[in-house]
């Protein structure tokens, strides 16, 4: 750790290899489901990968509910905060979320910045995250308090950060995609690359594939920028339920999928090419 | 129309402005002079010595700006990428078919701000003149206001935290020429955050005449629109009611209806019920929606016979009927 300043958040984080940051400029594209199935493929691509979920949408929460464990409290040690732990006993799927800090569900988090500023400063910093392969990151829509937040405290570590960004096919979502690409290349953050959510839905009926939300955006502006272009996952119907139902995800639960598995399968390429450039760095990355 | 105040520049919103540091920890803040990075901050002294935590200097000349619209409308969602942005277009576009009628978008989206995109009118710029910038106009009776006018080019992005945010929209409530408006539709950001108290604080002597919520069917939708009626209540703005969008899809081969969104846990409806505020309607998908929106049309007017038209203005003459039917005598 050649040029790593010691602070709480770097001393947490040293145990991580990986910290993906899951971005989208635009609202209700699919971060959450994707941060949540990008998290469930990692644990599942080994049994013994340990996987951390982190979940800075502070105003609207999603992946407590994604990975059914609304209700869950958060424990205090004498190290720190517990996170909770997705997979019960095994312990490889660890998940922290403001959700999980509220009393009640419906209680609204209505924070200006700086308050929104300490409690990341706190998930990264108290957090007993241990020891992780990856860290995946779920971030709010849009460039700014959070993020910004996220990659200052988070500068110790940035030779590990990442970002893998979400779209949907249409303008409206790809506009905001680039302003998300030129935040990356502001604060310096490599893209593994970019993931076209939503593109076409099967009628269930006749067969017949609708694009709801237009196609083929996400792999011409991936194709335009230079990034890798990750796969896009269909509108599923079954996964919409799934991810609403409350009930724990087993983890082994769509992993298997194979739209997840390329997602799973391009992500990790990204990060071991990135990784090859960086051998300097502290990325030694012999187990994966 | 007097000139309320000598407008300011348009800003150029890339640029760091005006003297304030990055992290700025908010001039009404506890902390205002005395943070960390308040240091070697010019403004540094007059908010150690408190005057900042009076009222905001703006407040006069917003309520004399919002002396002359009508009704103001809040949309919220809670929830990101619900249809916020589509539903506020419709919205306009239809007070707007109504010639005597003026009215104006305002778009607090600051980070992603799509309502230009929606209008067609994306490569449009703000006019600055003596009476205050002037907003775009898509029709002579429909103006709007967004940060998306003022970028150099679409893939910019504006990485502001939220005091910066603020200032710009205490701008676009004094400094913009609004004129004589029925209706002010605001547009915003997902979540309950900066902008949020933002424009509540700045329109609370004005008045807000209430918010319209839009949700779509599932539950991860419905927990963020229950956090965004619960901050409602907090703020005192009084909810219109709850759209439930993206509620169904026909299929255009086979005309067979699927929930591509399905209500695991009863949907807007049982909601509203839930909550106590009126459910307004159901909008079913319809592919064209996005399509015109890409496109920057209306698809009120391009689509009259989609199902999808039916249920906008059902739930648009609901909303009219909520504010009251004032206007008619009025112009």
């Amino acid at each position: 750790m050649s040029a790593a300043q010691d602070t709480p958040v770097a001393r947490r984080l040293q145990h991580v290899n990986h910290i993906i940051i899951v971005l989208s400029g635009k609202g209700g594209v699919g971060k959450s489901s994707v941060s949540t199935q990008l998290a469930l493929s990692l644990r599942a691509s080994s049994p013994t990968t340990r996987v951390g979920i982190l979940d800075v949408d502070l105003t609207g929460p999603s992946i407590p509910r994604m990975l059914g464990l609304d209700g869950h409290p958060v424990h205090q040690s004498s190290d720190g905060w517990v996170p909770v732990y997705a997979d019960g006993v095994e312990a490889r799927l660890s998940c922290m979320s403001v959700g999980f800090l509220l009393k009640k569900r419906g209680d609204s988090v209505v924070w200006r910045g700086p308050k929104k500023n300490a409690m990341i400063r706190q998930f990264l910093g108290d957090v007993r995250w241990g020891e992780l392969d990856y860290l995946v990151i779920d971030t709010p829509p849009g460039t700014s308090d959070e993020h910004l937040s996220l990659l200052e405290h988070m500068a110790p570590v940035h030779s590990k950060l990442s970002a893998v960004i979400v779209t949907t096919p249409q303008a409206v979502a790809l506009m905001d995609a680039m302003k998300c690409l030129s935040f990356t290349k502001a604060v310096s953050l490599p893209v593994l690359g970019l993931i076209e959510n939503m593109s076409g839905y099967v009628c269930p009926c006749c067969g017949e594939i609708s694009n709801v939300f237009s196609t083929g955006g996400g792999e011409e502006m991936a194709r335009r920028e230079g990034l890798h272009f990750l796969g896009s996952l269909p509108v599923d119907t079954d996964l919409v339920t799934l991810l609403d139902a409350a009930e724990p995800k087993g983890p082994e639960s769509r992993a298997e999928e194979g739209s997840f598995e390329l997602m799973r399968r391009g992500t990790v390429q990204a990060l071991d090419a990135a990784t090859e450039v960086n051998k300097t760095s502290v990325l030694n990355d012999t187990s994966s | 129309m007097i000139a309320l105040q000598q407008a300011s520049a348009i800003p150029d919103v890339l640029s760091v402005p005006s003297n304030a540091p990055e992290h700025c920890p908010g001039t009404e803040s506890e902390q205002a002079g005395k943070a960390d990075a308040c240091a070697g901050c010019a403004n540094q002294e007059i908010c150690a010595s408190g005057q900042t935590k009076g009222p905001d200097p703006a407040l006069p000349f917003v309520r004399e700006r919002m002396s002359n619209v009508k009704h103001k409308i809040l949309v919220l969602s809670g929830k990101g990428g619900v249809g916020k942005s589509t539903f506020t277009a419709q919205l306009g576009w239809a007070f707007a078919a109504d010639e005597d009628l003026q009215t104006g978008i305002m778009d607090v989206d600051i980070c992603g701000p799509s309502i230009p995109t929606i209008f067609g009118i994306a490569n449009e710029q703000i006019h600055s003149s003596s009476s205050g910038w002037s907003p775009v106009y898509v029709q002579d009776n429909l103006g709007v206001m967004s940060v998306g006018f003022m970028l150099p080019s679409a893939r910019d992005a504006v990485m502001w935290r939220g005091p910066k945010k603020n200032g710009l929209i205490s701008q676009f409530l004094k400094d913009v020429d609004w004129g004589t408006l029925d209706y002010l539709v605001i547009d915003t950001p997902p979540g309950t955050s900066d902008e949020h108290l933002s424009i509540v604080s700045y329109l609370r002597e004005s008045g807000i005449d209430g918010a319209v919520l839009i949700t779509t069917p599932q539950e991860v939708a419905l927990q963020d629109v229950r956090r965004e009626i619960n901050f409602c209540n907090k703020v005192g703005i009084k909810v219109l009611g709850l759209v439930e969008n993206m509620s169904g899809f026909v299929c255009p081969s086979c005309k067979g209806e699927s929930q591509i969104f399905k209500a695991s846990t009863g949907g807007g409806r049982k909601l509203a019920e839930e909550m106590g505020v009126e459910f307004l309607g159901a909008v079913p998908l319809d592919p064209r929606i996005g399509k015109s929106a890409d496109y920057g049309v209306s698809f009120l007017d391009e689509y009259p016979d989609s199902p999808a038209t039916t249920a906008y203005l059902d739930i648009i003459d609901k909303i009219k009927a909520q504010l009251g039917n004032d206007n008619d005598e009025s112009s």
